[in-house]
């Protein structure tokens, strides 16, 4: 096989499609996952079995498991209707290469029906390196392998067992065999040149010091991009951490650490820790759109869906080359400026869907202690703010206290060691309170939102929105108003044509 | 020779494709495996691939009624050091 070097010019060329490797492709481009690989041949503490893998997904909420076959018709279905589709990824619920015959007759028949959808796969990296050379044979060129650590001892403290060589092995021995695979997949991929992002999740008191060092040497090895997910523990999700009271990273551990392992490139803050099924544009899914019983009734010409992802893909490129003049976001400093201009928002389908929502307004509750910041989780919240986004003016309404009754269990109480998922009683009870204040919005913004109340908010038609701890609170406002916008047009070109009984 | 599952399985399909006879059932409301073709894995593996996978503590039995992964021994804090492992991991 040929080498290719991938040189930085080459990888941004790569990733600018890519809404989970690019800042400004996830406003453009959408991205698909299809849950086809169940299985899980590791242990991580921060994952619960039960449901989906807490790493890549959100956890506690199950995926739709899909045939290989159901995932084609599925990945075909969306590509026909949401043009704007550039990536297809597998990512769970368990490992994609602990499933391998399901995995690869997915990308295999992908590759031949969708050649211009891209392909990624996100590993543990256990078993990378024996199917190093089958993955290079699809349409792949992006490869996630999730490393927490480069050492045994600390891995022993993340990772309790693994499945190797038809036994299992525990502590130090079987984080020692995950790191050197993991390290050696890495090695491999970047000699045959396929991106690799590096994900790892910051558990604090046990790789909190240690990240730095993963970093370089995911780096010295050939990784292009290394992304820092803050650990979710939230007990109600089961997970050995949960039930531990093994906390979460604050803002600004989370912060000090990215920043401690950022290289040339950007460092990735735009993670959505998303779930393996998600459908859409980052930040929203549209996965209930698309239910297996609708896409066996659907009759897609391939070829023109193939040419008008061709066209829009065009016409989005076009419009960012002439927006690269502008900035991206909206700086805080326009926005305290008496009145800042509407932010002219390239239409990608010129004339129509504009005019709808030019005067359009979006309502949303804001988990904020200081009205500055987004730092509280859905369940830590005391009062939701609630905005009010127009065009042009950003106006907070009201604050809404969250009124929880005083019967709340006292913390420390012992729980039981099981590995079970009965949300906390206290958890649920504000969830419940929060729920009852938020039904006029359109968007909850907060830094965490737990898998019941997420459950809730998408059948209550509202958006839930998780960013970093600490993202400025009018620019996220401004920038979930502007995601807003941005999908609902491009969503009235993605209505369902008619379908030919 | 029959392993069994029990209703502690959370169908994560992880013991599935391993079963050298394909006496693993994804049955409904938790896996199963099928006795007659069960042969705990006797002349093929060291140990019975199921049960060497399964996250769950408890979740598969031997063929005497056992659990073959009993309490504390995928976790690898012993029921009772639990308390005390739990103090320390929350002190971080």
């Amino acid at each position: 096989m040929e080498l290719k070097v991938v040189d930085s010019s080459g990888v941004r060329e790569k990733i600018r499609n890519h809404p989970c490797f690019s800042k400004d492709a996830h406003h453009h481009y959408a991205r698909m996952h299809v849950a086809v690989a169940p299985a899980c041949n590791i242990q991580c503490h921060y994952c619960n079995r039960k449901y989906d893998c807490a790493n890549e997904s959100r956890p506690g909420v199950v995926s739709e498991l899909l045939t290989p076959e159901q995932a084609v018709k599925k990945t075909l279905a969306v590509a026909a209707e949401i043009p704007q589709l550039s990536v297809l990824g597998i990512a769970g619920p368990g490992d994609p290469l602990a499933n391998p015959e399901r995995t690869f007759a997915t990308f295999a028949a992908l590759t031949e029906k969708a050649p211009d959808i891209r392909l990624c796969v996100s590993t543990n990296g256990l078993m990378l390196p024996p199917h190093v050379d089958e993955l290079c044979q699809h349409n792949i060129d992006h490869v996630t392998i999730t490393i927490n650590c480069v050492d045994p001892t600390i891995g022993a403290q993340i990772y309790p067992w693994i499945f190797w060589e038809h036994r299992r092995i525990r502590g130090v021995k079987a984080a020692a065999i995950l790191i050197e695979q993991q390290l050696k997949g890495l090695e491999m991929l970047a000699e045959r040149g396929v991106l690799v992002k590096i994900n790892s999740v910051l558990i604090p008191g046990v790789n909190d010091q240690h990240l730095a060092e993963v970093s370089r040497i995911v780096k010295d090895k050939g990784a292009f991009l290394h992304n820092i997910m803050p650990l979710i523990a939230e007990p109600e999700h089961g997970t050995f951490f949960g039930l531990m009271g093994q906390r979460s990273p604050s803002a600004e551990e989370l912060k000090a650490v990215q920043q401690a392992c950022a290289n040339d490139m950007e460092i990735m803050s735009h993670c959505r820790q998303c779930r393996a099924d998600a459908i859409g544009m980052l930040g929203q899914d549209r996965h209930d759109e698309f239910t297996l019983e609708r896409i066996e009734t659907l009759d897609i010409d391939h070829a023109a869906a193939m040419e008008r992802r061709a066209r829009v893909r065009a016409e989005i490129e076009a419009a960012r080359a002439a927006k690269s003049q502008q900035p991206a976001l909206v700086s805080l400093a326009s926005l305290t400026s008496p009145k800042p201009a509407a932010e002219a928002l390239p239409s990608v389908h010129a004339g129509q869907g504009k005019s709808a929502f030019a005067g359009a307004s979006f309502r949303v509750a804001v988990a904020s202690s200081d009205g500055q910041q987004i730092d509280q989780a859905f369940t830590e919240v005391e009062a939701l703010r609630i905005y009010q986004v127009d065009n042009d003016t950003l106006r907070l309404i009201e604050t809404r206290p969250v009124a929880v009754p005083a019967l709340l269990p006292e913390s420390g109480q012992d729980l039981p060691p099981v590995m079970d998922s009965g949300e906390g009683s206290a958890a649920a009870t504000r969830v419940v309170a929060a729920m009852a204040l938020v039904k006029d919005c359109d968007a909850v913004l907060c830094t965490r939102i737990g898998f019941g109340a997420w459950q809730q908010l998408e059948q209550a038609s509202i958006r839930p929105l998780s960013v970093e701890a600490g993202t400025a609170t009018k620019a996220a406002l401004r920038q979930a108003h502007a995601d807003w916008r941005a999908e609902t047009e491009a969503n009235i070109d993605a209505t369902p044509r008619a379908l030919s009984a | 020779m029959s392993y069994r599952i029990t209703t502690d399985c959370v169908n994560c399909w992880a013991c599935e494709p391993l079963c050298p006879q394909q006496a693993v059932l994804a049955a409904k409301p938790h896996f199963t495996i099928d006795p007659a073709r069960c042969t705990g894995c006797e002349g093929e593996f060291a140990e019975p691939q199921c049960a060497s996978i399964c996250p769950i503590e408890g979740a598969i039995l031997d063929p005497t009624g056992v659990p073959v992964n009993p309490p504390g021994s995928l976790t690898g804090i012993p029921p009772s050091a639990w308390q005390q492992t739990r103090a320390s991991i929350q002190a971080r």
